[in-house]
């Protein structure tokens, strides 16, 4: 167990970003790991910038990644991703769902939506895997599961079998939603495995 | 540890197979103030300390509730306290500049059931107008202090808050900050505990009827009190020295610690979980035992000036940052600079500040407001300060809860003429009841001729909506009394009180002129409730759709800067080709997933572009 990982999750306020950081948890703490997530509520929450930042290891002090320590960075949000350059180090992996919400000055036309924002990371020589998150998980039959179909993706850098992301949805979820979320968390995890 | 297996209980806690929990700082206190025998708790919302309260309504055998601010919440605690039971007060940092006032009195009463009250300190402002470090506040008041540094520590420290309480006699103050309350740990069940107190009436008037007799006999027991906590300090019972490498001795408390822990993993800490009084002998050993000392601290440089004042001399905020959070890198690099690593820059990116929701009632009469140019908007404490944003920029000044009304009410008795017609406070109905009551009040009584609107959404919205004396419900969500506040304005004396709807742009503009042109204190109203409230957020939404043929380019409703509605720019032959005027720069699209038709946006649209779908 000498692993040590830190994940930050990023996107905008609303994306189900707090679901995907929990079910990545308890997968982690299955597999014997202990942990720490730090969150902000409050303002922030409003439609701004948001990241839960997660922790794992042997035994973790700090709830904060420390910045250039970032293993995984998984976006919710394509420009939010480039945001965080200065968490990420050569070997970090990013894994982006593609869809684009437009911030305030892009939404009133006073600016463009940065054209290529991706380049930004894969220019530094970073591997970044995108995700059509929205669309797998539509067809997957729930356009809300797209977290879910996120953490799949991510699932392949992390240390753990398919198997106990599937039981943590088993026992967490809600019966009703379990089905397709099993359904969104495999296509995810195809798209990187 | 074993397999996990997540269950959900009534109490919202989740219970694994090993009986470790998964559960954030905020989530812990609450399960450790239900161990520790809590009967009566009351609070004010506030980040970063909202979630306790919440959660700690959902025990069984505790009486919960939201009280219109913290001064009240800790009185109630008080009064708890005096009949015998353990009691408990939530607030943020900010929140005990309100309820200083029992705070320093009630540690020359002391308690009967345990009494300890929870500052929760927001370092780096994430949801806050200052950055006050409240560690101030146990000197000032004369009241010990303790402080965990992770969930896990937090859930144990505060069950040993409440036995402190009641063997010293003293009301306690339970120190945490953002990254305790927001942050989530693995920590275990724990035992249950009891007051030691009984529950009853008892008088004891020379202890807790302070007149100054009294008061200055209980000024003598509270110095006897710090003495002998003093001692306690010195015990291994909170602060410990964790032996290792002594060329360098770290003295650190709260989240701070942690960040030692990460950043010299070898060295020799001494770790204070009670942050005073201080143990000036087991500071003055370890100092001796270390070549250097050094004080790691988030904020104040209060350990630093206490320690130094012992004689002893140490490293502190001459290399640690005294504003903002720390983390662990800048806690090595302040130490070590040559260890500071490489990072990427910073892509440049638009910023993404937070908005009002789609379809958020204020969004109205901030319109209204930016729209008239000479006024000034006096502004106060919730979602509804978004309103300083642009494109509505519609508020002026915004300096704690209740502020808005005497603020605008002291700029209209400097200006006189110069300011008629143009002082304008808003407050929400939470932050309203919490403190602008008494703003109120003395605009009527004083005179004063400006205008109070008071954004009524039904909730304490900013803070995750709770509820509170104006929603028509308690904490747990159950019918209660609701206040009526054009009946308590009235009351007040104001005698011109119009409610408004304001999703209706014309009638809220018709309204606010009419109470400005006014010669007297006058409140408008604009009553609609969040969008955030279960009722609304999850009932069927009609919302508007944009006919992109009709667009003449106009921007009136990108005006109101809603989030689901954004403008396209197009180039002169994109117009013609679409049919548009040439010199049309572009057109605006409404997002029908986040649209929950509130219909501001139709109303302003002259060219019928926007409708209600299937309209």
């Amino acid at each position: 167990m000498a692993t040590t990982g830190n994940i930050l999750f990023s996107g905008v306020g609303g994306q189900g970003i707090l679901l995907a950081s929990e079910v990545t948890v308890y997968a982690l703490l299955a597999a014997g790991y202990d942990a720490k997530k730090s969150e902000v509520h409050g303002m922030a929450q409003r439609g701004g910038s948001v990241t839960a930042q997660l922790r794992y290891g042997e035994k973790v002090y700090s709830p904060l990644i420390e910045p250039g320590k970032a293993d995984i960075l998984i976006s919710f949000e394509m420009m939010e991703a480039a945001r965080y350059l200065p968490y990420l180090h050569k070997e970090s992996k990013v894994i982006v769902n593609t869809q684009q919400i437009k911030p305030p000055a892009v939404a009133m036309g006073k600016i463009p939506y940065p054209a290529d924002v991706l380049d930004a990371i894969t220019s530094l020589g970073i591997q970044v895997v995108t995700v059509d998150a929205f669309d797998i998980a539509r067809d997957a039959g729930e356009v809300k599961a797209a977290n879910v179909v996120m953490v799949g993706a991510m699932s392949a850098f992390l240390p753990m079998e398919a198997s106990v992301y599937e039981e943590i949805i088993n026992t967490r979820i809600p019966e009703r939603f379990r089905e397709v979320n099993l359904k969104a968390f495999a296509a995810g995890r195809k798209i990187t495995a | 540890m074993a397999v996990i297996i997540i269950k959900q209980t009534v109490a919202g806690e989740k219970v694994t197979e090993s009986n470790s929990l998964w559960m954030s700082g905020n989530e812990a206190i609450a399960m450790a103030a239900y161990e520790a025998g809590v009967k009566v708790a009351s609070g004010y919302p506030g980040t970063p300390s909202t979630e306790i309260m919440e959660n700690l309504s959902k025990y069984e055998g505790v009486y919960t509730e939201w009280a219109p601010n913290e001064k009240v919440g800790l009185e109630v605690a008080i009064g708890a306290s005096f009949a015998g039971v353990r009691a408990f007060a939530t607030m943020k940092h900010v929140g005990v500049n309100v309820a200083a006032d029992p705070l320093f009195t009630a540690s020359y009463t002391g308690v009967r059931g345990g009494l300890v009250v929870i500052t929760a300190d927001d370092p780096e402002m994430h949801s806050s107008q200052n950055e006050q470090d409240n560690r101030n506040y146990a000197y000032a008041a004369k009241l010990p202090m303790l402080e965990p540094s992770d969930p896990a520590e937090a859930k144990e420290l505060l069950k040993d808050a409440f036995d402190l309480s009641e063997k010293f006699d003293t009301p306690v103050l339970f120190r945490i900050t953002t990254r305790v309350a927001h942050v989530k740990g693995v920590l275990s069940k724990g035992d249950m505990r009891q007051s030691a107190a009984t529950c009853g009436i008892e008088k004891a008037p020379a202890k807790i009827v302070m007149l100054p007799g009294n008061a200055r006999n209980r000024r003598k027991v509270v110095e006897e009190r710090m003495a002998q906590l003093r001692e306690v300090a010195e015990s291994d019972a909170f602060n410990k020295v964790e032996p290792g490498d002594t060329k360098r001795g770290f003295i650190t408390g709260g989240v701070a610690y942690l960040y030692v822990k990460e950043a010299f993993p070898e060295a020799a800490v001494l770790k204070l979980g009670m942050s005073w009084p201080l143990p000036e002998k087991k500071i003055k050993e370890f100092a001796a035992s270390v070549d250097e000392l050094y004080v790691v601290e988030e904020l104040d440089p209060f350990l630093e000036h206490h320690i130094k004042a012992m004689g002893v001399d140490c490293h502190g905020k001459d290399l640690i940052p005294s504003q903002g959070e720390l983390n662990t890198s800048i806690v090595r690099t302040a130490i070590d600079p040559d260890s500071a690593p490489e990072l990427f820059a910073p892509a440049e990116l638009p910023m993404r500040p937070p908005n009002m929701c789609a379809g958020c009632p204020h969004r109205g009469v901030f319109f209204n407001l930016s729209r008239m140019k000479d006024i000034f908007v006096s502004g106060d404490i919730g979602c509804y300060t978004l309103g300083f944003l642009p494109p509505l920029s519609a508020m002026d000044s915004c300096v704690c809860m209740g502020a808005s009304v005497p603020i605008a009410h002291g700029m209209a008795k400097a200006l006189g003429e110069e300011g008629k017609g143009k002082l304008v406070s808003v407050i929400g109905d939470s932050t309203f009841i919490h403190t602008g009551i008494n703003g109120l009040i003395n605009s009527v009584y004083n005179d004063s001729k400006t205008v109070l609107i008071i954004l009524d959404n039904r909730i304490t919205a900013m803070t995750g909506q709770q509820n509170n004396p104006a929603s028509g419900c308690n904490i747990k969500g159950e019918a209660a009394n609701s206040i009526n506040l054009e009946e308590l304005c009235r009351a007040v004396g104001v005698k011109h009180v119009e409610v408004v709807n304001p999703h209706d742009i014309d009638e809220c503009r018709t309204a606010l002129k009419k109470a400005l042109e006014l010669d007297e204190m006058a409140v408008v109203i604009a009553r609609a409730p969040c969008v955030l409230l279960p009722e609304i957020k999850n009932a069927p939404h009609n919302p508007y759709s944009t006919n992109t043929d009709n667009c003449a380019g106009c921007m009136a409703c990108v005006k109101l800067g809603c989030p689901a509605i954004s403008w396209t720019n197009i180039t002169p032959e994109e117009a013609v080709a679409k049919g548009y005027k040439e010199k049309q720069k572009g057109f605006a699209v409404i997002n029908e997933v986040q649209c929950n038709g509130c219909g501001q946006c139709a109303a302003l649209c002259k060219f019928e572009a926007i409708n209600r779908k299937g309209e």
